[in-house]
C-alpha cells in the first residue's frame, strides 16, 4: 500500500470519504443496538454489571456457548473441505455449463432459510432421499432435528462462499510453478502443498472466518432444522428478547457473540491475510478441459455439488408444481389474482413487485455507502485499516431481532422517528449489504495500479480527471458486481425485514412466510411457487453478476 | 463487452426508479385536535391478524378515520415491542394480546381504560379485565387435530381425550409445539396442567414422552414439517396441536372443493385463547382509538373474523358455511385463571423443559 506519505489534502479525503458510511452505519446499526444492550444491562435505572458475569457463567450460557462453538468449527472444517474440489474446478476446469454452475452454487447463500430449511426439512426427514438411502442398506436414518442436520444445511448454505472465494484465487495463481515443481521431481500432492496451498491461504482463511460469522451466528437453519433441543445464542438471544423479555440476558450473550465475531475477525486478519500483494493474477487463460484422471475428479465434483445444492433446490420447485391433478402452473397461476382482498394477503405478484423496488434501493445505498468506505479504506494504512475494515463486518454479527428491536427504542424521536418509514427496509438490508460491497470493491481499487495514476498526473490531468479516466473506468465492473450481489443479498433477506415490513407492502419472503403461516394447500402451494420465483431471480441476477463482474463479487 | 454489460445498466436504471417512487404513500393526512374526522389510528398487531380490505374501508367511511396497520411479529413479540416502546407507543390500539400474555401487558400499565358500550353483546366470562383496560375481541381454541387418513392407515381411532394420548396405542403419533417458543405449544400445556392439575401434567408428559411424543419449534414446523394432515406434507405424524379452525381452513384453501375436510378436531383437548385490544397509552388518536376499539366489537367486523384470522368472534353473529359445517366449537375447552398462568408460566415451560426435552 502506498499510503505512507500522502499529503494533507489525502489525508482530507480520507476521512471526508468515511463520513457517509459512519453516519449511516451508526444511525442504522450501532446506536440502536448500543441502545438496546444498554437498556438490557441498565435495568432498574443503573447499571448492573455483576450480573453480567452471573449470565456468563450459568449452566445454561455454558451448554448453549459451547454448542454454538463446536457445531461452528465443525460446520466450517466440513465446508472447507467439502468445497475444495468445487474451488478447484472454479480456478482451473473449463467444462460446459459453467457460468451457470458458478451462479447457481450462490442460490442458497441468498435465500432466505426459511425457504430452503423448509425444502431441506424434506430432504433429511422419512420420505426424503437421504431415508431411502438409508433404507438401501438397511438403516433407519432420520435426520430432522439433530445437529447432523444442522452441519450439513450450513455445508449446504455456505458451500458456494468457499467454492467461489478460493476458486477464484486459485485461477489467479500461475500454474507454471506448480509445472515447474513437478518436472523438479515433486509428485501431485507435494507440488500442491508446497507451491499452490500457501498461495490460496489468505483465500482460504477469508472464507474460513466468514463461514464461521454465519455459522456461529446461524438462526433460522438451527430453529428449523435443529428441533427444540438444540439453541445457538443467536437462537437464544431471540428467544429471551422476543418471547421473554429478559433483555438483561439477552444483552450479555449479544456481548458474548460480538466478542466471539470480532475474535474470529483479529484471527482472520492475523492469518496473514494480505490483500495488494501477490497481484499477478493468471485469470481465465489458466482453464483448460480436464485431461485424464482429472475428468474423473472434475465430474464426481459436478455431481456431488449439483446432488448437495441441486437437490433441496429441485424439491422445492417440484412442489411448486405438483398439484393436486398432477403436475401443472395452478398454484403461479394463483399468485396473480388470489388478493383475497384483505389487508395483509396482497396479490403475491405485488409481492415480487415491492422485491424488486426495495432491493433497488437497497443495493444503491448498499453501492454508495460501500463504495465511499472502500475508498477510505484504500486511502487508510497499517492496523487502522484492518481495524476500520473488520468493524464494517461487525453487522454480520448482530442478531437481527437486537437491531431490531434497537430501532424501536433508539429512532423514536424526531428528527429520526424513523420506527415506521419506508426507508427504515431498504436501510437495514443495505447495512447487511454493505460489508460484501467493500469486499469487493477494495481488492479491485488497491488493484488499480499507481503507476497509471501517476502517469495520468504527469500528461497534467488534474486529480479529478485522473480519478476519472483510470479509477471510475477500472472500477466500473467490480462496482456493477458488487450492485448485483447486493441486489440478490435483498432480495432474499429475511431476518431484518420481518421486524419492519410494512402491512402493505410485504416483500417476497415475507409473503412466503405469512403464507406459510395458515393451514391449506393453496397457501403451502403458493409459498413454494414463490419461492421458485425467488430462486430463479437470485439465480439470475447472480448470471449478470458474474458476467459482469468477476468471480471475485461479494469475495471475502 | 458492451453487450454484457447491458442487463446490469437496466438493473442500475430500476434502482433509480425505485428511488424516485419509493415514497408515494406518504399522504396520510394529519390529525386535527379536536374531531376525530380525518385522524388516523394505528393498529399494531400480529403477524396472524387481517381484516378485509372492504371492512376497513367501511370504518372509514362511516368515521373519517383511517387505520394504518403495523404487524409486528408474534403476539410474543408484539406484545415484547409494545413494552418496550411504552410511553412513545408505535401505534394507538394493540391488537392479539391473549389471555397467556395479559398479566405481562396490565401489569406494565400498557393501556388506557375504556368500556365500550359494545361489551352488551359480549358474554361476561370473556371479559377478563373488570377495569376495561383490555377488550375481548375474538376466540381461539388450540386443539388436538388428526389426520383421518393416516389414523385410519394405522387402524386407529381418534383419542378422545388427552388422557387417550398417553396409552402405547398412540406410540409415535403426536407432534406437539414448544411452549417456550410457540404460543399454541404454550396453550397445550395449560390445557394439561389444567386437566392433570398442577402436580399431576408432570407424569402425562412423561408418559408422552414414552410414548416418543415429537417437539417441533413453532407451528409451521409442526403443522407443515411433522404432521401428516397438511396438505403436501412430508410429515409423518397424523396428530397434531393446531386450531379448532384449521380443518375448515384445509378446506377453504384446498386446491379442488372438498366435501369433507381432511383432519378432524379432538374436541375434549382444547385450549381458549382470548385474543383483547387495548389503548397503548400515550396515544394522541384517544377519542379516535375509541372508537377503533367499538368498530372491532361490531357485527360487520366480527363477521369477517373467522375467514381472515381463523378464530371466532365474541359476539353472535352468523358464521361462514365452512366453519359450521367443518369447524368445532367445543362446548367446554380449558381455560386457567390468567393470574395462575402468569405467576406460573416460565416455571412450567423450565420444568416441561425438563421432563420432555433434557
Amino acid at each position: 500500500m502506498s499510503t505512507a506519505a500522502r499529503p494533507r489534502r489525502g489525508r482530507a479525503l480520507t476521512g471526508a470519504a468515511f463520513v457517509v458510511p459512519i453516519a449511516f452505519l451508526g444511525v442504522f446499526f450501532a446506536v440502536p443496538v448500543a441502545t438496546l444492550i444498554a437498556t438490557g444491562l441498565r435495568a432498574g435505572g443503573r447499571w448492573e454489571l455483576g450480573t453480567v458475569g452471573e449470565v456468563l457463567t450459568s449452566p445454561s450460557t455454558r451448554s448453549v456457548a459451547w454448542f454454538t462453538l463446536w457445531q461452528a468449527v465443525l460446520s466450517t472444517v466440513a465446508t472447507v473441505v467439502a468445497a475444495l474440489p468445487a474451488a478447484w474446478l472454479i480456478g482451473r476446469i473449463r467444462f460446459p455449463g459453467r457460468s451457470v454452475f458458478v451462479a447457481a452454487l450462490i442460490v442458497p447463500f441468498v435465500l432466505p432459510t426459511v425457504v430452503v430449511g423448509t425444502a431441506f426439512l424434506a430432504v433429511l426427514g422419512p420420505d426424503g432421499p437421504v431415508a431411502a438411502v438409508g433404507s438401501v442398506i438397511g438403516v433407519d436414518v432420520d435426520l430432522r432435528r439433530t445437529a447432523t442436520a444442522v452441519v450439513i444445511a450450513h455445508v449446504f448454505f455456505n458451500y458456494a462462499v468457499v467454492a467461489r472465494t478460493v476458486g477464484a484465487a486459485w485461477m489467479a495463481v500461475d500454474p507454471s510453478a506448480e509445472a515447474a515443481a513437478r518436472t523438479l521431481g515433486a509428485d501431485r500432492w507435494t507440488a500442491f502443498r508446497l507451491v499452490t496451498l500457501p498461495q490460496l491461504r489468505p483465500a482460504l482463511a477469508g472464507a474460513a472466518s466468514i463461514v464461521f460469522l454465519f455459522t456461529f451466528t446461524s438462526f433460522g437453519v438451527v430453529k428449523i432444522l435443529g428441533g427444540p433441543r438444540i439453541a445457538t445464542i443467536e437462537v437464544e438471544i431471540h428467544r429471551l428478547t422476543t418471547q421473554l423479555l429478559d433483555l438483561r440476558t439477552a444483552s450479555v450473550l449479544s456481548l458474548l457473540q460480538l466478542a466471539a465475531v470480532i475474535a474470529a475477525l483479529a484471527l482472520y486478519r492475523r492469518a496473514g491475510v494480505r490483500r495488494g500483494t501477490a497481484r499477478a493474477r493468471a485469470g481465465r487463460s489458466v482453464l483448460h478441459r480436464p485431461a485424464g484422471g482429472e475428468r474423473w475428479v472434475a465430474a464426481s465434483t459436478i455431481t456431488s455439488a449439483a446432488l448437495l445444492v441441486g437437490v433441496p433446490l429441485a424439491t422445492l420447485v417440484w412442489r411448486s408444481v405438483d398439484t393436486a391433478g398432477g403436475p401443472g402452473f395452478g398454484y403461479y397461476r394463483a399468485l396473480g389474482s388470489t388478493g383475497r382482498g384483505s389487508a395483509l394477503f396482497v396479490p403475491p405478484v405485488e409481492a415480487v413487485r415491492n422485491s424488486l423496488l426495495i432491493g433497488a434501493a437497497a443495493a444503491t445505498t448498499a453501492l454508495v455507502v460501500g463504495g465511499l468506505a472502500a475508498v477510505g479504506l484504500h486511502r487508510l494504512g497499517g492496523r487502522a485499516r484492518g481495524l476500520a475494515d473488520s468493524s464494517l463486518m461487525l453487522p454480520l454479527g448482530v442478531s437481527a431481532v437486537t437491531v431490531g428491536f434497537g430501532f424501536l427504542i433508539a429512532l423514536d424521536e424526531p428528527p429520526l422517528d424513523l420506527r415506521t418509514s419506508p426507508v427504515l427496509i431498504p436501510a437495514a438490508q443495505a447495512v447487511i449489504a454493505i460489508p460484501f460491497v467493500v469486499r469487493t470493491l477494495l481488492p479491485a481499487l488497491d488493484a488499480v495500479p499507481e503507476r497509471l495514476r501517476e502517469a495520468a498526473a504527469v500528461l497534467g490531468a488534474p486529480p479529478r480527471r485522473v480519478w476519472r479516466e483510470v479509477d471510475a473506468r477500472l472500477l466500473r465492473r467490480p462496482a456493477l458486481g458488487a450492485l448485483g450481489f447486493a441486489y440478490a443479498i435483498s432480495l432474499g433477506e429475511f431476518g431484518a425485514t420481518v421486524f419492519i415490513a410494512r402491512a402493505d407492502a410485504p416483500t417476497v419472503p415475507v409473503a412466503i412466510f405469512r403464507a406459510l403461516s395458515q393451514p391449506g394447500a393453496l397457501n403451502v402451494g403458493q409459498a413454494m411457487a414463490l419461492s421458485t420465483i425467488l430462486l430463479t431471480l437470485t439465480a439470475a441476477v447472480m448470471l449478470l453478476v458474474d458476467r459482469v463482474g468477476d468471480a471475485r463479487v461479494g469475495g471475502f | 463487452m458492451n453487450r454484457t454489460r447491458r442487463p446490469l445498466i437496466a438493473l442500475l436504471a430500476a434502482a433509480l426508479v425505485a428511488t424516485a417512487c419509493g415514497d408515494d404513500d406518504d399522504a396520510t393526512p394529519e390529525a386535527d385536535g379536536g374531531g376525530t374526522d380525518g385522524a388516523t389510528v394505528t393498529l399494531l398487531t400480529h403477524d396472524s391478524f387481517d381484516v378485509s380490505d372492504e371492512v376497513l374501508d367501511a370504518f372509514t367511511e362511516e368515521t373519517g378515520i383511517t387505520v394504518e396497520l403495523l404487524p409486528s411479529g408474534d403476539a410474543g413479540s408484539m406484545l415484547n415491542q409494545a413494552i418496550l416502546t411504552k410511553g412513545s407507543p408505535q401505534g394507538d390500539v394493540l391488537f392479539g394480546v391473549d389471555s397467556t400474555f395479559l398479566s405481562r401487558a396490565l401489569d406494565e400499565d400498557l393501556f388506557l381504560a375504556y368500556e365500550s358500550p359494545a361489551l352488551e353483546g359480549v358474554d361476561e366470562s370473556l371479559v377478563l379485565d373488570p377495569e376495561h383496560r383490555v377488550t375481548p375481541i375474538d376466540t381461539g381454541d388450540v386443539c388436538l387435530n388428526y389426520d383421518k387418513a393416516g389414523l385410519a392407515d394405522a387402524g386407529l381411532e381418534p383419542p378422545e381425550d388427552l388422557a387417550d394420548l398417553a396409552d402405547p396405542a398412540y406410540d409415535g403419533t403426536l407432534v406437539v409445539e414448544n411452549p417456550a417458543t410457540s404460543s399454541p405449544g404454550l396453550a397445550y400445556l395449560l390445557a394439561t396442567v389444567a386437566e392433570f392439575g398442577e402436580d399431576g401434567w408432570q407424569d402425562h408428559w412423561r408418559a408422552l414422552r414414552a410414548n416418543d411424543v415429537e417437539v417441533a419449534a413453532g407451528w409451521e414446523e409442526a403443522y407443515y414439517g411433522s404432521f401428516s394432515g397438511a396438505a403436501g406434507s412430508p410429515g409423518d405424524r397424523p396428530i397434531v396441536v393446531s386450531y379448532a379452525s384449521s380443518p375448515p381452513a384445509e378446506v377453504i384453501f384446498a386446491e379442488e372443493p372438498l366435501d369433507e375436510a381432511p383432519t378432524g378436531v379432538v374436541e375434549g383437548s382444547c385450549y381458549r385463547q382470548i385474543e383483547f385490544a387495548g389503548i397503548l397509552s400515550g396515544t394522541e388518536e384517544e377519542a379516535a382509538a375509541q372508537q377503533l376499539v367499538d368498530f372491532l366489537l361490531s357485527p360487520t367486523f366480527q363477521e369477517d373474523i373467522p375467514l381472515n384470522m381463523f378464530v371466532y368472534p365474541v359476539t353472535d353473529v352468523d358464521l361462514p358455511a365452512e366453519f359450521v359445517e367443518h369447524g368445532a366449537q367445543p362446548e367446554d375447552p380449558y381455560l386457567l385463571d390468567a393470574d395462575v398462568v402468569a405467576a406460573n408460566r416460565d416455571a412450567w415451560i423450565e420444568e416441561w423443559t425438563e421432563i420432555v426435552l433434557r
